[in-house]
């Protein structure tokens, strides 16, 4: 079945019948090539979502104060409810179970100098700890640790960019810059892998903030980090205790959604990687629905093909060809066809997945691929169908008495 | 070398049944150059057809070269059919995308003949029958009389024991027909034995032996003086 004249007599059948060839390598080259951008085009999506989470920390709950809606307890309604340094304290206390990190966060713009260069950068307050939360990573120096934070120490860590903005091709590190009137000592620069807004920020220690801003201890919101052990479920009964806690402490009508929000990422991570399994899902779907109709395809071309050839089979049989001779040459060719067109379609696909990288982030499909397993189990399923769909009908013709067959017209 | 026996032959068509063969009985030695005549709808080519295996028959018996043909699998008629019986048909039913050459080496592709070997052979019949300058082109660009020649070589190739031709001048004119006579005349020349299908007198004429069939039974059956064709070349 497999010897070199075999197959010179397929690859002149097939070179000399070249519209048929070209009707059924075409349809499967497309049917993989649809498969493979589809399915890779569904993975970019998930890249996506993935992303926007990626340059942070998803342990992470970020606790915001609000307005009250309802009176309570003797307050009134329409009441600010504002954190402190003693919440912190109270948080990490109560719950050392779950935590590992706590971190206030206070966020003020305004101009910052150096020399003759200045911009409007946003500084942010923050604990030691905050680090986690955002991932920051150090390029030079060091960031703010423990030190810092209680001795209220006037230094700042500055992004990539700030450096890049005030010091031009100067190290920015160990020079002091003007943030708002007050002097600060550059000891660290990091980088952000969120991008441009990320590396324009510039972190101090929360405790200097509250110096200048008259020794106030109110923080704007708390970052709340917790132990990745505790898992999903960990998380949501972590962050239904915590809002029960900050509740009771803060007075608040345990009905009431507005006087404080609490941003569980964990959460928001979960249902967004749901949604996108379910894109993905739809997504394998339609892209198993296009090998089906390749299937189909290349099922009707290989019916056409052999009714095509009845005549042919007839002529063939009078000369002498055995039933297994017909079906293997049928066969053998459209297993061939299938093949090659096959991985044709398959390396133009995965050629043009990769070749999209970022280019269609716009459309929320970012760096879309598919794994080299799925695009050669698509193409191999296609291969033993259009095997299948071949052998059928050659099958039936190879039953054909020659005096029919050859009668056909 | 051919022996059949009380021979019958029907066709099912729906509820009825057409009897086209009803009892024949016939024999020919080997070389022997056998025209089959008859009125059209007679039954001659369901005749040749069941000699040549390309169909069955309902009764009776078939030997061919002294093997009895009867219950055949088709993977063992295609090998008869290749070793034992060459064919030319009225419609010279050659395979349209493949070139003279090719056509005429077919049959030695099955056979199992080498590649290079059959490359040889179809140009050597090619040359018997006067094509050789033909041998690339494809069936299309050729006359029908060139067809038909391409088809006897191609029966010969395979070098069977036993040519069987359908009306082989049938689509011919009377030049061209005299032409293809004179070459089955040469085959059957060199030994082989051919059975032609045809109802023109003069072509009846240049066989050996004529058997008539009327009726789905052969009325008359006699030896003839053979006329060559090649006078009428
Ligand atoms: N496949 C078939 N199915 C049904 N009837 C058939 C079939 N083949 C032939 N017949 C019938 O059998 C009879 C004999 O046909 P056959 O082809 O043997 O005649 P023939 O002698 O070769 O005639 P012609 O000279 O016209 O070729 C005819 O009546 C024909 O209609
Ligand atoms: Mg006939």
């Amino acid at each position: 079945m497999f010897n070199r004249d075999n197959w010179k007599e397929i690859f002149d059948t097939i070179q000399k019948n070249k519209l048929r060839t070209f009707l059924s390598g075409f349809t499967v080259a497309l049917g993989i090539l649809i498969f493979v951008v589809l399915y890779g085009f569904g993975n970019g999506l998930i890249n996506t979502f993935n992303e926007f989470f990626e340059d942070d920390a998803t342990n992470t709950f970020f606790v915001f104060p609000g307005r009250t809606s309802m009176p309570y307890k003797g307050y009134k309604s329409n009441r600010q409810i504002e954190f402190d340094n003693s919440d912190l304290a109270d948080i990490e206390e109560s719950f050392p179970l779950f935590l590992e990190y706590v971190s206030p966060r206070v966020d003020r713009s305004g101009m910052v100098k150096y020399k003759n260069e200045s911009n409007n950068y946003t500084t942010r307050g923050v604990s030691e700890s905050y680090q986690f939360a955002e991932k920051t990573i150090i390029m030079k120096g060091r960031y703010l640790n423990q030190e810092d934070i209680k001795d209220k120490a006037k230094y700042a860590v500055i992004g990539r960019l700030v450096e890049k903005d005030l010091f031009k091709n100067e190290s920015a590190l160990g020079k002091y810059i003007d943030i708002t009137g007050s002097v600060f000592k550059v000891i660290g620069v990091f980088q952000d892998d969120a991008g441009d807004d990320e590396e324009r920020r510039i972190y101090i220690p929360y405790t200097t903030r509250q110096l200048i801003e008259k020794n106030t201890d109110k923080i704007n919101q708390i970052v709340i980090g917790f132990k990745p052990e505790i898992g999903y479920a960990g998380a949501m009964a972590f962050e239904g205790q915590l809002g029960k806690f900050i509740r009771e402490k803060k007075y608040i009508d345990p009905n009431d959604q507005r006087g404080f929000f609490i941003r569980n990422v964990a959460d928001q991570l979960k249902q967004n990687q749901q949604f996108a399994g379910v894109l993905q899902i739809i997504v394998a779907f339609v892209a198993f629905g296009t090998i089906i109709a390749g299937i189909i395809g290349i099922s009707n071309i290989m019916v056409f093909v052999v009714k095509e050839r009845t005549k042919e089979i007839g002529i063939r049989k009078a000369l002498g060809a055995t039933p297994k001779a017909v079906i293997s040459t049928i066969l053998l060719e459209s297993v061939f066809i299938t093949t090659v067109s096959g991985a044709v379609g398959m390396i133009i696909g995965v050629g043009m997945l990769s070749s999209l990288g970022d280019t269609l982030k716009d459309y929320f499909i970012t760096n879309p691929f598919i794994n080299m397993g799925t695009a050669i189990f698509a193409t191999i399923v296609l291969i033993l169908f259009g095997g299948l769909a071949g052998y059928i009908p050659a099958r039936r013709a190879a039953r054909i008495k020659p005096i029919v067959a050859l009668r056909d017209e | 070398m051919i022996e059949i026996k009380d021979l019958h032959k029907s066709y099912k068509m729906g509820n009825n049944s057409l009897h086209v063969l009803k009892g024949i009985n016939f024999k020919v030695e080997e070389g022997e150059l056998v025209a089959i005549m008859g009125s059209s709808g007679s039954g001659k080519s369901t005749l040749l057809n069941i000699l040549g295996m390309l169909d069955e028959l309902d009764e009776g018996s078939y030997t061919l070269d002294g093997v009895p043909i009867k219950n055949l699998s088709e993977t063992k008629a295609a090998q008869y059919r290749n070793k034992f019986l060459g064919f030319i048909f009225q419609s010279f039913n050659l395979i349209n995308y493949k070139s003279a050459a090719e056509n005429v080496a077919l049959p030695l592709y099955y056979q199992k003949v080498p590649r290079k070997e059959r490359q040889e052979k179809a140009m050597q019949y090619l040359e018997k029958v006067g094509l050789k300058p033909w041998a690339e082109h494809l069936p299309n660009e050729l006359s029908g009389g060139q067809k038909q020649r391409v088809a006897i070589a191609r029966a010969m190739a395979a070098e069977p024991k036993v040519l069987l031709a359908d009306e082989p001048t049938g689509a011919l004119d009377s030049k061209t027909s005299y032409e293809v006579m004179d070459l089955i005349q040469k085959i059957n020349d060199e030994g082989n034995t051919i059975l032609v299908v045809t109802h023109e007198e003069d072509i009846a004429h240049m066989c050996k032996r004529i058997v008539h069939l009327k009726d789905g039974v052969i009325v008359e059956d006699k030896k003839v003086e053979q006329v060559r064709a090649e006078q009428y070349v």
